[in-house]
């Protein structure tokens, strides 16, 4: 019903919207098969909009939610539609890498800001950058995280990986981050496993896992994260598990059981983390919501937070896209994960953090819980790791080929 | 006859009042001329030959990769050459044809649903783990629509145009093809294939003809989606496009090629607009399909038809 009165709002004000007003455009799957973790991206945004009663520094803020169901083309529909029709002045969201990769052009058609706060796609703000000079990303690169994963795990002692990733652009990105880092300080990833994305029944790939390995590297999302560890314990594989940061996410994890204990994975937000700013933003999340908030609720609050502060520097008043982007990655914030600043690639600069996965009380809940126990911080890291810019973006975007698997047989 | 003069009387309506419609009207617009192509090649299959097939997304999907790869890895078909690319296209929808129905030609009813159903699925397939040519999970973005001349498709009006223009041109193809003995020939297949073939008819090569050229009307809609939508993924091609194209039809009026475009609007409309303003757009367009079935077998067309049939 609300969205109706806002598309009634919409037609209404046919000319651009009046300066103090400030329209969002909010792309996130609302339905099929990960329409649960667009909610917790929509909640995450519209929490902080309430905080604020909806209004940025003077601006009313109308933020109107479309279904991108997860699916490219869609998101690329509902964004034309956005900007067309409801005339935004930024769109934001975007699920998939592969959604991302699809809407950034639509963001030159139209002329209009897109802010990836998920769409984690590498390119993005890399290699492709020079293309979109509306983009501006606020979450992570697929590899960020995943390259001081690849050197924790040399520090912590493994050689040899065997890697079980889902079969997108995603994976490939964040698999290529942790191979690539693994091997630069001496490991080897001996084998490479690619269950398409959506893959419910392991069957097929466990038992071809090769055991001489020292641990798994695996990289799952949604509903898969769920089934893999499962899987895995019943075949009786009880070798470490190293993961990609949404395979264990507080999206999944509350639905998980022991199977995951132990388990270690990284990303630049646990919802452990014992800062003062961030108990405060999971328990009014939880309070709110019923749940504990995962990444994509903390981006998309985050999102909202970094558009606040852009428009209290214009006092209300929509600076127009290109300013708009030179202002959002001038900004230096607190947030719940943590400072984060922007590299000049327009990507974030911040704290990745290693978890474990424990179960215990947190934050002053009575009752225990897993937790993704923050066991390792490495600060201020940007989307080229130790590499350098120039260094990094001379080899090619992390793909199924790239690393090449050389140690495998 | 009366049919076509009131389709063109609608058209001719409707692109008078296009240059005053919203932007994204204009752009639904566009991808209902896109569509109600591909609805009328399905048509042609089941409505007039009696062939329900389920994996005609995969010849817009060939089309449309072919559109999208010519255009980035050669820069062909951004300018004149855009109608080579179109009889390309085209071409490239009926050679796939050609090979699926060397296997789907010699099924029939529940078993042909099937196996146009995973020849289909094959596509996608190759779409989606054939990276270094499709891009994968990722697909294809396009850099721009074509330019011919002072013609630039880049304005959606323009574009809706030209796929408008498409559209007429193919029904009128596809009109001829059905009046002709030829289409005689498909309906009575249609009708009783057994009798045809005792009458001498060679059936398998008739209805493989059929299937061959709707191949190459879906090829021809995967050019102008590819285009429309500046992005070509495994998605498009994927079952439900298939499932959609062959609803529109049966929405629409199997048998009547009007009913193609008629099913593609509302299935458009529903989906694309009513979904912007309500989230329960799914349950009407569930209502919709089963009211139509229940009550109009002919299809909306059939309202106007009682019977149905062309």
């Amino acid at each position: 019903m609300k969205r109706l009165i806002w598309l009634v709002m919409g037609a209404l004000a046919a000319a651009p919207a009046t300066a103090q007003e400030l329209k969002i455009g909010f792309l996130a799957p609302m339905t099929g098969i990960f329409a649960q973790i667009g909610k917790d991206m929509e909640n995450g945004f519209q929490m902080y909009i309430d905080e604020q009663n909806g209004n940025f520094a003077g601006a009313k803020v109308t933020f109107i939610v479309e279904d991108e169901e997860g699916k490219p083309p869609v998101g690329v529909r509902k964004a034309e539609k956005l900007a067309r029709q409801d005339r935004v002045h930024l769109m934001v969201g975007g699920l998939l890498a592969s959604t991302g990769y699809a809407i950034a052009p639509v963001s030159n058609r139209v002329k209009t800001v897109y802010v990836l706060s998920i769409a984690a796609a590498d390119d993005l703000t890399q290699r492709d950058l020079k293309q979109y000079p509306y983009i501006v990303r606020t979450s992570w690169t697929s590899s960020q995280p995943h390259h001081p994963l690849g050197a924790w795990a040399c520090e912590n002692g493994y050689k040899t990986v065997v890697s079980v990733a889902a079969d997108y652009a995603f994976g490939h990105e964040v698999l290529g981050g942790f191979q690539k880092a693994f091997e630069d300080c001496g490991g080897k990833v001996i084998q490479k496993i690619w269950p398409p994305l959506g893959t419910k029944d392991f069957g097929p790939y466990i038992p071809t896992i090769n055991r001489n390995a020292d641990a798994i590297f695996s990289l799952m999302v949604g509903p898969m994260a769920l089934q893999f560890p499962k899987q895995l314990q019943e075949a009786g594989i009880k070798k470490p598990i190293i993961g990609g940061g949404t395979s264990y996410d507080e999206f999944v994890l509350p639905s998980m059981g022991d199977e995951v204990l132990g388990h270690v994975s990284a990303l630049q937000y646990s919802a452990a983390l014992d800062t003062p700013r961030n108990r405060e933003f999971v328990r009014k999340y939880r309070e709110k919501y019923g749940k504990v908030p995962s990444y994509y609720s903390e981006s998309n609050y985050t999102t909202a937070q970094m558009i606040h502060e852009v428009m209290k520097q214009t006092k209300g008043k929509w600076p127009g896209p290109e300013k708009f982007i030179a202002m959002i990655t001038k900004l230096k914030l607190e947030t719940p994960r943590g400072p984060v600043r922007f590299d000049d690639m327009r990507n974030p600069v911040q704290n990745i953090y290693i978890k474990k996965v424990e179960k215990k009380k947190m934050h002053g809940y009575d009752k225990d819980e897993l937790w993704n126990t923050v066991i390792k911080t490495y600060p201020d890291v940007s989307q080229f790791w130790t590499y350098g810019k120039d260094k990094f973006l001379k080899q090619p975007v992390y793909s199924r080929d790239f690393p090449p698997c050389k140690y495998c047989n | 006859m009366r049919t076509t003069w009131i389709l063109l009387a609608v058209l001719a309506v409707v692109a008078a009042a296009a240059p005053f419609a919203g932007p994204f009207v204009i752009l639904l617009l566009a991808q209902v001329m896109v569509l109600g192509i591909m609805a009328m090649s399905v048509d042609l299959l089941l409505g007039y030959t009696g062939l329900p097939s389920l994996g005609q997304a995969a010849y817009l999907g060939v089309g449309a990769y072919l559109t999208a790869i010519l255009a980035t890895e050669f820069g062909l078909g951004l300018g004149w050459d855009f109608w080579l690319v179109v009889a390309m296209g085209m071409a490239a929808g009926a050679v796939t044809a050609a090979f699926f129905g060397l296997f789907a030609i010699r099924a029939s009813g529940v078993y042909f649903l099937m196996i146009t159903l995973a020849l289909g699925m094959c596509v996608w397939g190759l779409a989606y783990r054939w990276n270094s040519l499709t891009g994968g999970d990722n697909g294809i973005n396009m850099r721009g629509r074509p330019r011919l001349g002072e013609l630039a498709f880049a304005n959606d009006l323009v574009f809706f145009y030209v796929a408008l223009g498409f559209f007429l041109a193919s029904y009128f193809a596809l009109r001829l093809l059905v009046a002709s003995p030829f289409g005689k020939s498909l309906a009575g297949i249609r009708e009783r294939e057994l009798r045809m073939r005792i009458l001498g008819y060679n059936t398998w090569l008739h209805k493989y003809i059929a299937f061959v050229v709707a191949g190459a009307f879906g090829g021809l809609a995967g050019v102008l989606w590819a285009h429309l939508n500046g992005i070509v993924s495994p998605v498009d091609v994927l079952l439900p496009a298939s499932v959609d194209a062959l609803l529109m039809v049966v929405l629409g009026g199997p048998g009547t090629l009007v009913g193609g475009l008629i099913g593609a609007t509302v299935v458009v409309f529903l989906r694309e607009y009513l979904a912007t303003l309500v989230d329960w757009w799914q349950y009407v367009l569930g209502g919709v399909y089963v009211l139509t079935i229940l009550y109009l077998p002919g299809g909306i067309m059939g309202l106007f038809k009682g019977g149905g049939k062309a």
